[in-house]
């Protein structure tokens, strides 16, 4: 299907885990209109680096933002019409580092849109430097002598944060990521796919990950405690095992759901307005 | 006296602000038009806080430094403010806060104590309402008929009424008639400050979303707009802070939605690269920027118009903008509407700059006097296909004449809408081609041009005062209004620059035409309007500057624009 492409041309190295990604969403997208939902529906909100490129490269609506503020443009995008699917593409460095106090808050307020993050622990882009999720004694040009600091969690993080749906991927297993990105997209209310999204440039971790994933099982994402212990099963440091699929689901109210019934009822600005200086008098 | 000033002093925590606007409910019932000047230092308890309210038979635009009413709530509102008491002032004070030998030297019959705490003890009532006793003795002391404070109490004490009735009542009777205040008996007028003003404005200027987060002086405006959301079906709230702020606004706009962000210096400084996002994707976007004495923290409750080159200059890259700075409410009202229409007619960012002064301070709201400007109308996409290919139908930034592409949004089918921070093509793919890289720069060149044009059009430089006058004062913003009143006292020009930025070069030298001397007054220490002035080669002979955070009152810049212009 040719539908969804664009003409520009694609500039991301060979082999990179962003294609993966990019063939993983755009059948999503597919798969939503063809069960109805418009085309002009779709809005994809993008950040800064190779991650951000995919903009370019999907037919839909598109707003390439700042780095690390594609969270809150899609915020703002969402909040202007609910009726839009919004899904933003942000690198962990965009995500975890620059932008994180946005994905931290937009997890908090439940915010109805989907965070996929091109987690590979490095920035790409600027050619090599060490990122939030680097793992320490990396050597990169801004850590030539070995990076100090571990990353963290995200997703413990983001759980505690209140996010209402989380789950991992890997750009290894794309059949995985199209079940995972439209199931995140059909959550009502925040969610986050952080995809292990390999960069073959400056850290290639497909043989490390390709002996450790293992897709979760038999696991109740809606139980609280499977899913912090699924959740905090792997540090994002260690050697252990990496469980990817879907790992938390929960319920709480979207922010400023009322939002959507705004424009019903015609209102009387100039009326108002007048109300208002008499009510000053 | 048909013309007079009343300061209200008390600590902060002390309702002061509110009694203040309680005194000018009762003088605009009476007919007076008023300028309510607030100051408060920056904390919740124990500080000072001082309202004056001045009362005239015409507008009037700024306080004057003395007064003829003293309402003492502690002894620092006498220890501070006594030089203030000008003529045969009356002092009302609480004679049970501190005792009468600390007043000042005010004939004994011009003095009334009142014993608010027994008022409050024998009526049961929270110290809230020690304001309310001591308005009581004020109406009483001006000879203001009581049923006129009554019906103020009736409409603006929502909490507990009848308690604040029987309060004023003690009050009222308590005191004695000291002075025969005239009783204009025009209509009363609305009270407004600035940012209500603004708020208004944008509403009419069909805003639908606002985002803030709090910052003196501009969270006023947050306070306002959440107020009035259902009613106008705003959309209003507050992000994790400035760059969210900003971003989410540009995500409402690239929707559709006509929205506003309202901050001071320093969430400016933290929203200005969101700003050029805004310059290169060509989001419209208002952004309300309440100056206040900087640089950093500063003093975060007192004025200052030091942030006019900031303004002008904040983000990397060249792209037009517009920076308007209102001096009165009227000007507020008319131009927060315009800007948004302006930023919609021309796809860019509108900074509307105000202070804590023009923002805070409250004024009479005179219809006639809100200049007259036209509605904008933004250019929307009228669906003809732009390319033969379908999915390239709609160019979001289609290079035009007068660089303005027509708009679509997410939503409307038929149109894949892109938009980029990136250098892009006219369909917002991404692009490092040189060729199309001084394309779209010429194209924000272009648009640039096509604003200023059409502004052109508009009254962007009032002259107040003589305007055949060869003596001349420049300023912009919140000392207009001292200025309009000493234009008419002195003989005087006082030319006001309404839009700073693109500058009103062809009408500012209409307006200085004739002049032979001219001073520049602004609120810094260097003269950035006069600096500004200079850069289009017009002269400037004096700056007339203050920047100890305080705005100037009428006598005290009279005095200035003398002096700089003898």
């Amino acid at each position: 299907m040719k539908v969804l492409d664009t003409y520009a041309p694609n500039t991301w190295c060979p082999g990179c885990g962003d294609f993966s990604v990019l063939n993983a969403i755009k059948p999503v997208f597919r798969g939503l209109m063809e069960e109805g939902v418009g085309r002009e529906d779709i809005v994809l909100v993008s950040d800064i680096g190779c991650s951000g490129k995919i903009m370019d490269y999907v037919g839909v609506n598109s707003f390439g933002s700042l780095h690390g503020r594609a969270i809150p443009t899609a915020v703002g995008v969402k909040l202007a019409r609910p009726s839009l699917n919004v899904i933003v593409h942000i690198g962990d460095g965009g995500a975890y580092a620059e932008g994180l106090e946005h994905l931290i808050f937009a997890a908090r307020r439940n915010v109805d849109i989907t965070v996929i993050v091109h987690d590979n622990g490095v920035y790409g882009l600027t050619v090599g430097q060490a990122g939030p999720m680097t793992p320490p004694g990396f050597k990169g040009r801004s850590t030539p002598y070995g990076s100090e600091t571990a990353p963290f969690n995200p997703l413990e993080l983001l759980y505690v944060a209140g996010a209402t749906w989380l789950g991992r991927g890997y750009t290894h297993g794309i059949e995985q990521l199209k079940r995972l990105y439209r199931e995140a997209v059909l959550h009502r209310g925040f969610s986050l796919v952080d995809t292990l999204q390999v960069c073959v440039t400056f850290r290639n971790m497909y043989q490390s990950y390709n002996g450790r994933v293992y897709e979760v099982e038999g696991h109740d994402p809606t139980d609280e405690h499977q899913a912090l212990a699924k959740i905090r099963e792997w540090d994002y440091l260690s050697d252990g095992p990496v469980a990817l699929g879907t790992l938390a689901v929960r319920d709480r109210p979207v922010f400023c759901e009322h939002f959507a019934d705004y424009g019903r009822q015609p209102v009387d600005v100039e009326a108002g307005v007048r109300e208002v200086f008499a009510g000053l008098t | 006296m048909d013309s007079f000033s009343v300061l209200i002093g008390g600590k902060a925590g002390d309702g002061i602000t509110e009694a203040g606007g309680m005194i000018g409910h009762v003088l605009n019932r009476l007919g007076y038009r008023l300028y309510q000047h607030v100051d408060s230092p920056s904390l919740i308890r124990g500080g000072h806080n001082v309202v004056i309210v001045r009362a005239h038979r015409r507008r009037v635009g700024a306080h004057r430094d003395h007064v003829n009413v003293l309402i003492a709530l502690n002894r620092q509102t006498i220890e501070k403010h006594a030089w203030r008491l000008k003529d045969e002032p009356v002092v009302i004070y609480d004679s049970e806060a501190f005792d009468a030998t600390s007043l000042p030297p005010v004939a004994h019959h011009l003095r009334t104590g009142i014993p608010i705490k027994t008022i409050l003890a024998e009526e049961e009532a929270p110290p809230v309402l020690r304001n309310t006793a001591i308005l009581g003795a004020f109406c009483k002391a001006l000879s203001i008929p009581w049923s006129v404070l009554e019906d103020v109490v009736v409409t603006y004490q929502h909490k507990m009424p009848e308690l604040n009735l029987k309060v004023a009542r003690r009050g009222y009777d308590l005191a004695s008639e000291k002075l025969l205040i005239h009783l204009p008996g025009s209509e009363p007028l609305p009270i407004l400050n600035g940012l209500q003003a603004v708020g208004l404005g944008l509403v009419a200027g069909g805003l639908k979303a606002y985002a803030g987060y709090p910052m003196t002086p501009s969270s006023g405006l947050l306070h306002f707009l959440a107020e009035q959301a259902p009613r106008f079906e705003l959309k209003v709230y507050q992000p994790e802070g400035e760059i969210a702020v900003m971003l989410m606004a540009l995500g409402h706009a690239y929707a559709g939605e006509r929205v506003a962000v309202g901050t001071s210096g320093g969430g400016f400084s933290l929203m200005v690269e969101g700003l050029g996002l805004a310059g290169q994707a060509e989001l419209p976007i208002v952004a309300v920027l309440g100056q206040r004495t900087g640089p950093s923290t500063g003093l975060p409750t007192y004025t200052a118009q030091s942030d006019l080159e900031f303004a002008i200059s904040a983000g990397q890259g060249e792209f037009p903008r517009a920076v308007i700075a209102p001096g009165d409410v009227e000007q507020a009202y008319a131009w927060s509407r315009l800007a948004l229409d302006l930023a919609w007619r021309y796809q860019l960012p509108v900074i509307l700059l105000g202070d804590r002064t023009l923002n805070d301070d409250a004024q009479s709201f005179f219809t006639e006097a809100v200049p007259e400007l036209p509605r904008l109308a933004q250019l929307d996409w009228d669906g003809a296909a732009m390319d033969p290919e379908p999915d390239l139908a709609y160019k979001r930034y289609a290079l035009t004449k007068d660089g303005v592409s027509p708009l679509a949004f997410p939503g409307r089918a038929g149109a894949i809408v892109k938009v980029n921070s990136y250098t892009h093509d006219e369909w917002g793919i991404t692009t490092e081609d040189p060729g199309m890289t001084v394309q779209m720069q010429d194209k924000w060149l272009r648009k640039g041009r096509s604003m200023a044009d059409e502004l052109d059009t508009l009254p962007l430089v009032n002259v107040y005062g003589d305007a055949g006058a060869t003596r001349t004062v420049v300023t912009w913003g919140s000392p207009t209004g001292a200025l309009r009143e000493i234009g008419e006292l002195a003989g005087v020009r006082i030319v006001q620059p309404v839009v700073l930025w693109p500058f009103p070069v062809r009408q500012l030298r209409e307006a200085l035409a004739g002049s032979d001397r001219v001073a520049v007054a602004e609120v810094n220490a260097t003269g950035q309007l006069a600096s500004l002035m200079e850069r289009y080669g017009f002269r400037v002979d004096a700056r007339l500057n203050r920047y100890d955070g305080r705005p100037w009152g009428v006598g005290e810049l009279h005095r200035r624009v003398e002096e700089v212009l003898a």
